[in-house]
């Protein structure tokens, strides 16, 4: 293998995982705007350090990002305790400023002509190309730092992060906690904007985490996978650009993990839009059933068992769509609870038994309503429309219970049990 | 009187606004105490304040004859359910765990003894076969549940709770109760804030009444009379409040810095 494409992919995928293990913690705290605050703010520190020190130099560099970003960080502190500021404007507020200094002190730079720019520029959209053998030592040890410095607050960022009155109450040292974190997180973000750029920091340290809280539910876990995520997308980012001519780093690794970040919402198991979607529809089915049922059992109450509707004679009792009924009667044939006659449709004795349980439960429920609280007779219908699809049986024993198996409801309808 | 806490001459403000007047008052050991009085009266604010979550403009306050800062590893504090967000990443055990988290032991691995007591305050809490559910899906009476158990793993002498009953079913509520009477029985002492004046009379031994500035403290019958509790919750004390808003929006100091050092001394 190339080794200067190994060297590009060893040091990105050290970068990424390692800003995604901080990142994790920012996006739980809600803090997600902050870190993408900190990447514009390094930009002043390092742009002084270029001009004061050699350019060349990583340690310099990582230097003044590193004093850049803390003033940064606490400037947002300092805002948000003084002022009535609420948080995004002091975010703002910090992060529009301090870039704007350093784009200000990088054009001092150009204009006084000194050598090197390719080095400053990398800081503003990322250059992982232009990494060297003794950026991959730094970054390695940077990353180092990083991990060893989760895993050993792992228990103090948890409980900074979940609740962090307690953390001070039981006595921890908060303030130690917090500036660690601080640290650590500059320094993710100085060494992460030497792969994607201040613009597209944010990205490296929130992405990952929100994809990866998709699919877990515990916090090692989801540290783990979102290096992991971040991993899979540098090594991926870096193939691809290489793959093609002219194609930068820094962006393709973030459309990457856009790409896991997105399909993990959308896909993923529970929270995921594809499951919430599913379940909204098969609620929407069941809904439909049911109206069919209660109708069809209702039918039978007036005009007595065995007793046969068509498609327009249920559409004269209920507004309901064509399509929908047909659809929904399809379904009900399937599962035996209907039969369909050359002059209608009539119940069968397993589909006697859910209507009856639906009509159950709509005039249990408007009993509850008068009964317990205190509506009136005339305006319980609508709620016991959309209720009677939601009560479960255990709900159901409950109402029955504490209603004392009554008789009639409040439009002095029976209440039809089963065994009767 | 064997004392527990100890609240001198206590003033502090919430957005330099102030919310406790200076509150002066004695508790007892091995009692359940209520902190009770209406919205808004420093409630949580006085329990904070114990905590050194918040500090004091003037005063001070002791817990055992000390500063709680030699005493913590005896202090519990369990914050208001709401206070936290129940989406975070963590089951039952992770959270009652974190009542083991001491100062030594923050870079160190949770042990076996650590897992143990966090069993047992579980046990406690009849929550044991929920231990590896999700806080996120749990009841509002089973999360409050869980911040006891991580206050009992906490095996402390004093208990400070702020609203553990608000929102919470009744067989929670039962649950919590017994769970108090056992350990006052265990010679503990539970201070709780609580807004309910209907049930702060059966729960508690001892009433501290607020609002903004001390009602009342001693023992319930002799705190929940008429005339004490209309001056509690009936209505706000208008000239104190517009001061209040008064010092808020024009950052009067509330007190000479050397007042305070002259208090500390004392």
């Amino acid at each position: 293998m190339d080794p200067i494409f190994l060297k590009v992919v060893v040091g990105t995928t050290l970068l990424a995982s390692s800003s995604a293990v901080v990142g994790t913690f920012s996006y739980l705290k809600g803090q997600s705007l902050v870190g993408d605050a900190i990447a514009h703010a390094l930009l002043p520190g390092v742009v002084l350090a270029f001009m004061l020190g050699d350019g060349r130099n990583p340690a310099y560099l990582i230097f003044g990002a590193l004093v850049s970003g803390l003033i940064a960080h606490y400037g947002i502190e300092f805002i948000q305790n003084r002022t009535k500021l609420k948080s995004d404007t002091a975010v703002s507020l910090v992060l529009s400023t301090f870039f704007g200094f350093g784009i200000m002190l990088m054009s001092v730079v150009q204009q006084r002509g000194q050598g090197q720019q390719a080095g400053l520029e990398r800081y503003l959209l990322g250059k992982a190309a232009a990494i060297t053998m003794l950026d991959v030592y730094t970054f390695s040890a940077l990353a180092l730092v990083l991990l060893l410095g989760v895993a050993l607050f792992y228990k103090g960022f948890q409980l900074m992060t979940f609740n962090e009155d307690f953390a001070h109450a039981i006595g921890l040292p908060v303030g130690l906690i917090r500036v660690t974190f601080t640290v650590l997180t500059v320094l993710a973000v100085t060494i992460g904007i030497q792969t994607v750029g201040v613009v597209l920091m944010a990205a490296l340290l929130i992405t990952p985490a929100a994809a990866a809280r998709a699919w877990t539910k515990s916090l090692p876990q989801m540290i783990v996978l979102a290096a992991v995520f971040s991993a899979i997308s540098a090594i991926l980012g870096t193939l691809i650009s290489s793959a093609i001519t002219k194609m930068p780093t820094g962006p393709w690794i973030v459309i990457i993990l856009g790409l896991i970040g997105f399909t993990s919402l959308f896909i993923a198991p529970e929270k995921g839009w594809l499951f919430k979607r599913k379940r909204a529809l098969e609620n929407r089915s069941k809904t439909n059933r049911e109206n069919i049922m209660k109708l069809m059992y209702r039918q039978e109450e007036k005009c007595g068992t065995g007793n046969k509707l068509s498609i327009p004679q249920i559409l004269s009792i209920r507004a309901m769509r064509e399509d929908a009924l047909r659809v929904g009667l399809k379904d009900l044939k399937k599962r035996l609870w209907i039969i369909e006659h050359i002059d209608g449709f009539a119940l069968t004795d397993l589909g006697r038994i859910e209507g009856r349980r639906v009509v159950r439960l709509h005039r249990l429920w408007e009993l509850y309503l008068t009964e317990r609280l205190g509506m009136a007779p005339d305006h319980i219908h609508p709620q016991a429309e959309t209720m009677e699809h939601v009560i479960t049986p255990e709900i159901e024993a409950l109402l029955i219970k504490e209603l004392g198996v009554p008789e009639r409801d409040p439009h002095e309808s029976l209440i039809p049990y089963e065994n009767e | 009187m064997d004392k527990s806490i100890e609240v001198h001459n206590l003033t502090v403000s919430y957005h330099s606004k102030p919310v406790l007047w200076d509150v002066d008052f004695t508790l007892p050991k091995g009692k359940i105490i209520g902190i009770v009085g209406p919205n808004g009266s420093g409630k949580t604010t006085m329990l904070k304040t114990i905590m050194g979550l918040l500090d004091a403009d003037s005063g001070y306050t002791e817990i055992f004859g000390q500063p709680l800062d030699k005493v913590r590893e005896r202090v519990s504090y369990v914050p208001q359910r709401e206070s936290v967000d129940w989406d975070f990443p963590a089951d039952v055990m992770d959270v009652v765990l974190m009542g083991r988290y001491r100062k030594n032991n923050l870079f160190k691995r949770i042990t076996k003894e650590d897992r143990r007591i966090a069993t047992e305050a579980l046990e406690k809490v009849n929550l044991l076969e929920f231990a590896h559910r999700q806080i996120s899906q749990l009841s509002g009476g089973q999360q409050q549940r869980v911040f006891i158990a991580r206050s009992l793993a906490q095996q402390a002498d004093i208990y400070l709770m702020d609203e553990p009953f608000v929102g919470v079913d009744a067989a929670t509520e039962d649950a919590i109760l017994k769970l108090l009477r056992d350990m006052k029985n265990e010679g503990k002492t539970v201070v709780i804030v609580h807004h309910d004046l209907q049930t702060a009379n059966e729960y508690f031994d001892w009433i501290v009444l607020l609002n903004t500035r001390l009602v009342a403290a001693g023992p319930k019958e002799e705190v929940f009379t008429k005339e004490l509790l209309q001056e509690a919750y009936g209505g706000r004390l208008t000239v104190l409040s517009k001061l209040g808003d008064i010092i808020g929006s024009t950052e009067f100091p509330l007190r000479e810095p050397e007042f305070k050092e002259d208090k500390a001394e004392e």
